[in-house]
C-alpha cells in the first residue's frame, strides 16, 4: 500500500491510505482515524474515515498545518500493525429491485449516462459479463456486503461486498451526476453499493430501491429513535429481494410502526474472512437466518 | 416576538453559523454562505455573530415584524423598502410592530442576511438553527420558509439606528471573480496541460450553483494522466475510490464541468478533485450571480493563511466599528 498525505485547502488533511480498495486499506483507514480521534489534538474539528481513505479537518488558526500533518504522520505504523477485527452487526435489507421510480429516475436521465439506449442494470449486466439481468441481481444480492463509509449526504453508506476479488462487481459512476435521485435507492458505482438515505443529487447507477428507511430527523421511526443515522462502518448488510406486494407491506409496516429489521450481532475478521471466504459468509447468513 | 413571512422569496433559509461535528455522517456544517456578511449583520443589530438570521438568495422576501425589534441586512446589493420607505443595506433601522419589509430587485452579490435583534429562535438541530433541506434539518420545520410561516424571534434589545459597516469593510467579489486554489488532493491526475489550463482558462458560474456546490463551465475538457483505474474506482479516469471531500475542494466529473463545495457539502464520493478553494474564499462564492466571470488563482499554504489572516482581521475591524 502507498499511503499519501494531502492537504485539501488550508483547513483539510487528506490521507489516501491506496488507490484502490481492500478491506485491509479500509482497516488501516479506520485504525488511523480512531487514533487521531483519540488523540484529542487541539483545533481539529472532524474526522472522517472513508473506504481507503480518511480526512482530518482541522482550524489553522489553532494547528498550523504542517504541525497537523506530522501528528498524522506519527501515527501511521502504529494503525498498520492493529487488529483488523471488529465487533458488529449484520443487517438484512429489503431491496425491489427493477421499481418503477428509479426506472423513471433513469430514463429522465438518460443522456447523462454512458449507455442511453438501455436501463441502468442492463449496462451494468452486461459489462460485468452477466447474460442477463436477473443473474447479476442474483450475483449483487447473493453474498453479504460491508459498509466501509458512510457519507455524502445524510447517513448514507457505502457497502464493499466479501467475495474475492475476481468476483466483485464494478460499474462507472454518471458521465455527468443527476440532480435527482428517488429516496431509498440501491444504488451502485465503482465496486461500491449504496443507500440514497434521501432524495437528491447522485452519480451511482440505479438497481432498486429499500422501503425500510435509514435516516429520520426527527427520530420517530422505532430503530432510529437512538440517533438518525442508521448505519456506520463496520456494519454487515444482506440484500433480501422483494416484489411490490412485499414492498407495499413493508412500506406500511414503517409507517405504523411496527417494522423491525433483521439483525444479528456478530464477529468479523479479516484474516479469518480472507482465509474462507465462502464459510465465513455461510456463518454471518446463519446467524441472521437465527435472528 | 415573530416574524411572519408575507412572501418567501426563492430560497430563503434560517441560516446561522453551522453545525460541526457531523461531517463523518455526511451531514453538513452547514450555516451561512458569505459568512463576513452574516457576522456583520448580527453585529448591526448588537446579537451574538452566531444568532441565527435568514440568508435570501436572488430575491427578498416580505416580511412583517411581531414587535419593536432592531433589523440590519447585509450582503448582496439589493434595494429595500420599510413600508414602502427606502432603507439603506449594512445598516441597523428599528421597525415597530406591524410594518412590513420587502425588497426590489438584486442589483450585486447573490445573497442577503437579514438579522433581527434577539435572533432567530426556533428549536435547534444537533446544535444548529441551520437548515439542511436535503436532510429535513434545522431551520423552520427543515425546509426553506414559506408563507404565511410565523418565525419566532429570542429576547432582544433594540440598538440605536443607522449603526453602519464601512464600505470598505463590505467585502465583494471582483470581476472577474477572483477564487484562490490551493492545488492538492487528486491534481496528479491532471495532465500539465490541463493543469496549466484550469488557471488559464475563463470560467463563468453555471446555473446549478447552489448551497451544496457551485458548478463553472467555460474553461477547456480536461485531460488526465493515463494510467490502468484503481481496482473499484470505477472505468472513467475522472472516477476514485470515493474518498471524503472536503468544503471548498474542486471536483470535475468526466473532466468538464469543476463544482466547488460549499456550506451543504457532500461529504464524500467518487470524483477526482484537484484542490480546493482557500477558506478566505468562500464567503465570495456565496455572492456569484450565474453566469459571473470566474478566473481561479494558484496559490500557495503560506498565501492561503495570510489570506485568511486578513479576512479575519477585517471582521475584527467591523467588529471595532460598531463597538
Amino acid at each position: 500500500m502507498k499511503t499519501r498525505y494531502t492537504y485539501g485547502g488550508d483547513e483539510h488533511i487528506y490521507v489516501e491510505i491506496d488507490d484502490e480498495m481492500s478491506l485491509d486499506a479500509f482497516f488501516i483507514a479506520l485504525s488511523l482515524s480512531n487514533m487521531v480521534r483519540e488523540a484529542n489534538i487541539p483545533g481539529v474539528t472532524e474526522i472522517l474515515p472513508a473506504n481507503a481513505s480518511f480526512e482530518v479537518r482541522f482550524d489553522p488558526d489553532v494547528i498550523a498545518p504542517d504541525a497537523m500533518m506530522d501528528k498524522i504522520k506519527a501515527f501511521e505504523h502504529q494503525a498498520e500493525a492493529q487488529e483488523k477485527r471488529l465487533d458488529t452487526r449484520i443487517i438484512e435489507i429489503p431491496v425491489y429491485y427493477e421499481d418503477p421510480w428509479t426506472h423513471e429516475t433513469l430514463m429522465r436521465f438518460r443522456e447523462r449516462h454512458q449507455d442511453p439506449t438501455g436501463s441502468d442494470l442492463d449496462y451494468a449486466a452486461r459489462i460485468n459479463g452477466y447474460d442477463t439481468v436477473a443473474d447479476f441481481i442474483e450475483a449483487h444480492h447473493s453474498q453479504p456486503w460491508f459498509v466501509s463509509m458512510v457519507g455524502f449526504v445524510s447517513g448514507l453508506p457505502f457497502l464493499y461486498q466479501l467475495v474475492e476479488r475476481d468476483k466483485q462487481l464494478e460499474v462507472p459512476k454518471y458521465l455527468r451526476p443527476r440532480t435527482d435521485t428517488p429516496k431509498l435507492t440501491v444504488g451502485y458505482g465503482g465496486c461500491f453499493s449504496c443507500i440514497y438515505s434521501v432524495r437528491g443529487a447522485g452519480g451511482y447507477q440505479m438497481f432498486g430501491i429499500t422501503p425500510m428507511p435509514i435516516f429520520d430527523p426527527e427520530q420517530k421511526i422505532s430503530y432510529l429513535k437512538d440517533f438518525m443515522v442508521f448505519f456506520k462502518p463496520g456494519d454487515i448488510v444482506k440484500w433480501k429481494p422483494i416484489d411490490r406486494a412485499e414492498y407495499d407491506r413493508i412500506t406500511e409496516a414503517v409507517e405504523d410502526g411496527t417494522y423491525t429489521p433483521r439483525i444479528a450481532e456478530v464477529a468479523f475478521d479479516l484474516d479469518a474472512f480472507n482465509d474462507d471466504m465462502t464459510g465465513f459468509n455461510a456463518k454471518l447468513m446463519e446467524a441472521l437466518n437465527d435472528a | 416576538m415573530t416574524l411572519e413571512i408575507i412572501k418567501p422569496g426563492l430560497a430563503t433559509t434560517i441560516q446561522d453559523l453551522g453545525r460541526p461535528g457531523y461531517f463523518h455522517l455526511g451531514i453538513p456544517e452547514g450555516g451561512a454562505m458569505d459568512r463576513l456578511a452574516f457576522r456583520a449583520a448580527n453585529m448591526l443589530v448588537g446579537n451574538d455573530e452566531g444568532a441565527a438570521g435568514l440568508e435570501a438568495v436572488f430575491m427578498g422576501p416580505e416580511i412583517k415584524f411581531g414587535a419593536e425589534m432592531s433589523v440590519a441586512v447585509t450582503g448582496a446589493e439589493m434595494p429595500m423598502f420599510l413600508d414602502g420607505e427606502p432603507r439603506e443595506t449594512w445598516t441597523s433601522f428599528t421597525v415597530k410592530p406591524g410594518q412590513v419589509l420587502s425588497f426590489g430587485f438584486l442589483k450585486t452579490g447573490a445573497r442577503i442576511y437579514i438579522a433581527v435583534s434577539g435572533g432567530i429562535d426556533t428549536p435547534p438541530a444537533l446544535g444548529s438553527r441551520s437548515t439542511y433541506p436535503i436532510g429535513a434539518l434545522g431551520g423552520f420545520e427543515g425546509r426553506a420558509i414559506a408563507a404565511g410561516d410565523v418565525i419566532p424571534v429570542g429576547d432582544g434589545s433594540v440598538v440605536a439606528e443607522g449603526r453602519v459597516v464601512p464600505d470598505a469593510l463590505r467585502r465583494r467579489p471582483g470581476s472577474p471573480a477572483e477564487l484562490r486554489v490551493l492545488t492538492g488532493l487528486y491534481w496528479h491526475r491532471l495532465t500539465e496541460k490541463s493543469q496549466k489550463a484550469f488557471f488559464d482558462d475563463d470560467w463563468g458560474v453555471a446555473p446549478e450553483a447552489d448551497r451544496m456546490g457551485y458548478r463553472f463551465r467555460g474553461g477547456q475538457p480536461m485531460e488526465f494522466v493515463d494510467r490502468p483505474q484503481p481496482f473499484g474506482a470505477g472505468s472513467d479516469p475522472s472516477n476514485i475510490v470515493d474518498g471524503c471531500y472536503s468544503y471548498g475542494s474542486i471536483q470535475v466529473p468526466g473532466g468538464l464541468e469543476p463544482i466547488v463545495l460549499h456550506r451543504d457539502a457532500v461529504s464524500g464520493g467518487g470524483y477526482f478533485t484537484l484542490g480546493a478553494v482557500i477558506s478566505a474564499d468562500m464567503d465570495l462564492i456565496g455572492q456569484l450571480q450565474p453566469n459571473t466571470p470566474v478566473k481561479f488563482k494558484r496559490v500557495e499554504m503560506d498565501e492561503a493563511l495570510a489570506a485568511r489572516a486578513d479576512r479575519k482581521a477585517m471582521i475584527s475591524e467591523i467588529r471595532q466599528s460598531l463597538s
